[in-house]
């Protein structure tokens, strides 16, 4: 490549860069600008709305449901899928398209629609089981299966995963031991994506919390709006700038210290690349 | 030294019996029955598809067997699992645990058989020092070449001590000469490990080698089992002396216990061969050539057509104008007749099979 066509792709590079940023960056100076203002027009700027987040109760406790929320779900997810998508590649290969048609189908059901069907599984969970916002999990597992098993699934493509557990089989390990011990620690990256992505999905949600009657976050900062706009406003970019930082944080603190290709029949691969969040399930 | 802690085991006796397994109604192994005496090292060839790696993975406990029995040392290990098999397996495709190092790979199912810390450091630093490679235990698989991940693989089946040591095709995916290097490496730890072993390979040359005795099955059958000598110079079915070694396939005429071909008698092998046409299956060793105009009588004149050097040998192919015959001579003779003179052919009055008059069986 000569010199003046890599400049130009660096120029090309900078622009998309610089466009992107300010697709993102904009909307929320936007709001920052929104949530600083005083109650009139000639009123000086004020973070008053930032310090009202900490004294709304509500709020506080919806942001700290929304955070044990996508943890339990993406354990629970973990919990459920990891070892499903282990046994269904090396048992059960025939199940393998039927376990990826079911995992990818809440994708294309419209929120409003699956929690429609749910209302009743809810109802039924309150009354017998617990009324806590926390049993939400069971219906956020349905709707971060998609982001997660895409995931998990790149993550299992990319080491020979048969002869892993037949090689740790032959030297004593149990099924729980080869998962453990040889599995997971040979696509960390791709567990903590589908970890990231559960997270993402999870502290977005809306429309189950709000149909089925829980306040979590967005729940918490839709009511706020009700009542102050700017609290509103500061409570969502608190939490997208929060979100953020806890996937920036997740990424880096789960991501291996020394990048080390995954062996497979002789060639090295590389490790399981970082996938874009999905967008907000609202 | 470094493998007496293996040695002192020594071998035991692992027998196969009546092994039948099927996938969706198409049979890999069809009554497999095979005895592998304490320590000695039997290998398993034949084409794709024979059932080789199927009979393996019955005695690893990798996959059931719809009947028969697997035993070691006369305890029938047929329902265990794999995990409770006391095998060591070493695979075609490199097994290393990427995110270990080779130390943590071979210490790895020591941690799983209990053994203490300082014994398994100790043991680590043995079977590493057994495979020639003691200062690479801190490497990565990523940074080991193919050959070095196989010695690794090999370190880490020896260390539990394990009752039968299993290599499933370990130099198949190595170039020739490390395949060959590391073949002898695995003989010779092998015999100082003193382990029952069994070694799946479609390589006739590496099978011959390595083994104590040669196994060459076909259709998920034993076709023949046998001392390499045994396999090479005396085959039982002319499937085996197609697939082991080069073999000349000469048209001819049986009668009376014996072969005509072109003029020439020679002595069967299987003396109830029926009266008529059959195949001669002749190998290229027991063809020698001289110049047409020699004096040694033969009915067999071709040209020459072709020589290839194989370094102490070299072998001649004879076109006879309605068949290629092929010799194998010392290099020297063979330099002696150069592609495009014609020479006159004789067959050594070895005892040959009568193949069928059919295709030969798939070249793996």
């Amino acid at each position: 490549m000569n010199r003046s066509r890599r400049l130009k792709l660096q120029i090309f590079r900078v622009i998309v860069l610089l466009v992107m940023g300010a697709f993102f960056l904009v909307p929320m100076g936007a709001m920052f600008e929104f949530s600083t203002r005083g109650n009139s027009a000639t009123a000086p700027r004020t973070l008053e709305a930032w310090a009202n987040i900490i004294k709304t109760p509500d709020l506080v406790d919806a942001i700290i449901a929304s955070l044990e929320l996508a943890a339990i779900t993406s354990l629970a997810m973990l919990l459920l899928l990891l070892p499903t998508m282990v046994w269904v590649r090396l048992r059960l290969p025939r199940l393998n398209r039927i376990v990826e048609f079911l995992c990818l189908l809440p994708i294309t059901i419209p929120a409003i629609a699956l929690v429609v069907g749910l209302v009743e599984i809810s109802r039924w969970i309150r009354i017998n089981i617990s009324d806590s916002i926390l049993m939400l999990f069971l219906f956020y597992l349905v709707l971060v299966l998609p982001y997660s098993y895409r995931a998990l699934d790149a993550g299992l493509a990319a080491i020979d995963i048969k002869t892993l557990s037949e090689a740790a089989r032959s030297l004593g390990a149990s099924w729980g031991i080869v998962i453990l011990r040889v599995i997971v620690p040979n696509m960390s990256s791709a567990i903590l994506n589908a970890s990231v992505l559960a997270v993402a999905v999870v502290l977005g949600e809306y429309t189950f919390a709000n149909l089925l009657a829980y306040v979590n976050l967005q729940v918490a900062i839709a009511y706020v709006g009700l009542t102050s706009a700017t609290t509103s406003i500061a409570a969502a970019l608190a939490s997208l700038l929060f979100a953020f930082a806890l996937l920036m944080i997740l990424s880096f603190v789960g991501r291996p210290r020394r990048q080390r290709g995954v062996i497979s029949a002789g060639k090295t691969l590389a490790p399981v690349q970082l996938v874009p969040a999905p967008p907000r399930t609202r | 030294m470094a493998a007496a802690s293996v040695a002192g085991r020594g071998g035991v006796e692992v027998r196969l019996e009546d092994l039948r397994r099927s996938y969706a109604g198409v049979t890999a192994l069809n009554g497999l029955s095979l005895t592998l005496a304490p320590g000695e090292l039997v290998a398993l060839l034949g084409p794709s598809g024979c059932g080789k790696t199927t009979a393996m993975r019955l005695v690893a406990g990798l996959e059931e067997a719809n009947s028969g029995r697997v035993m070691f040392g006369g305890k029938d290990v047929t329902g265990l699992p794999a995990s409770k098999r006391d095998v060591g397996m070493v695979f075609q495709a490199y097994s290393l645990f990427p995110h270990m190092t080779a130390g943590q790979n071979v210490e790895f199912g020591l941690s799983l058989h209990n053994v203490d810390g300082a014994e398994r450091n100790k043991r680590v630093d043995e079977m590493l020092e057994l495979v020639g490679l003691s200062g690479y235990a801190n490497r990565y698989a990523s940074q080991l070449s193919g050959g070095q991940q196989q010695r690794v693989a090999l370190a880490r089946a020896l260390a539990i001590k394990p009752t039968v040591l299993l290599l499933d095709e370990p130099l198949s995916a190595l170039d020739a000469k490390v395949r060959s290097r590391l073949r002898d490496e695995i003989r010779r730890v092998q015999l100082e490990a003193g382990v029952t072993t069994l070694f799946v390979t479609h390589d006739q040359e590496e099978a011959l080698a390595i083994a104590d005795r040669v196994g060459v099955m076909r259709a998920g059958q034993l076709e023949q089992l046998g001392s390499p000598t045994e396999i090479y110079t005396r085959p039982a079915t002319p499937f085996v002396a197609e697939f082991v070694g080069l073999t000349n396939r000469i048209p001819g005429t049986v009668k009376f216990g014996m072969v005509e071909v072109r003029g020439m008698e020679l002595p069967l092998v299987q003396r109830d061969v029926p009266t008529g046409p059959g195949i001669a299956l002749v190998r290229p060793e027991a063809v020698s050539l001289a110049s047409e105009g020699d004096s040694v009588p033969g009915p067999l004149i071709g040209t020459v057509i072709a020589v290839a050097f194989l370094g102490a040998t070299s072998r001649v192919t004879v076109d006879l104008g309605d068949m290629i015959v092929m010799a194998q001579l010392p290099t020297a003779q063979a330099s002696e007749h150069p592609a495009g003179t014609r020479v006159r052919l004789a067959i050594r009055p070895d005892p040959v099979l009568i193949a069928r008059d059919e295709k030969a069986p798939p070249e793996v």
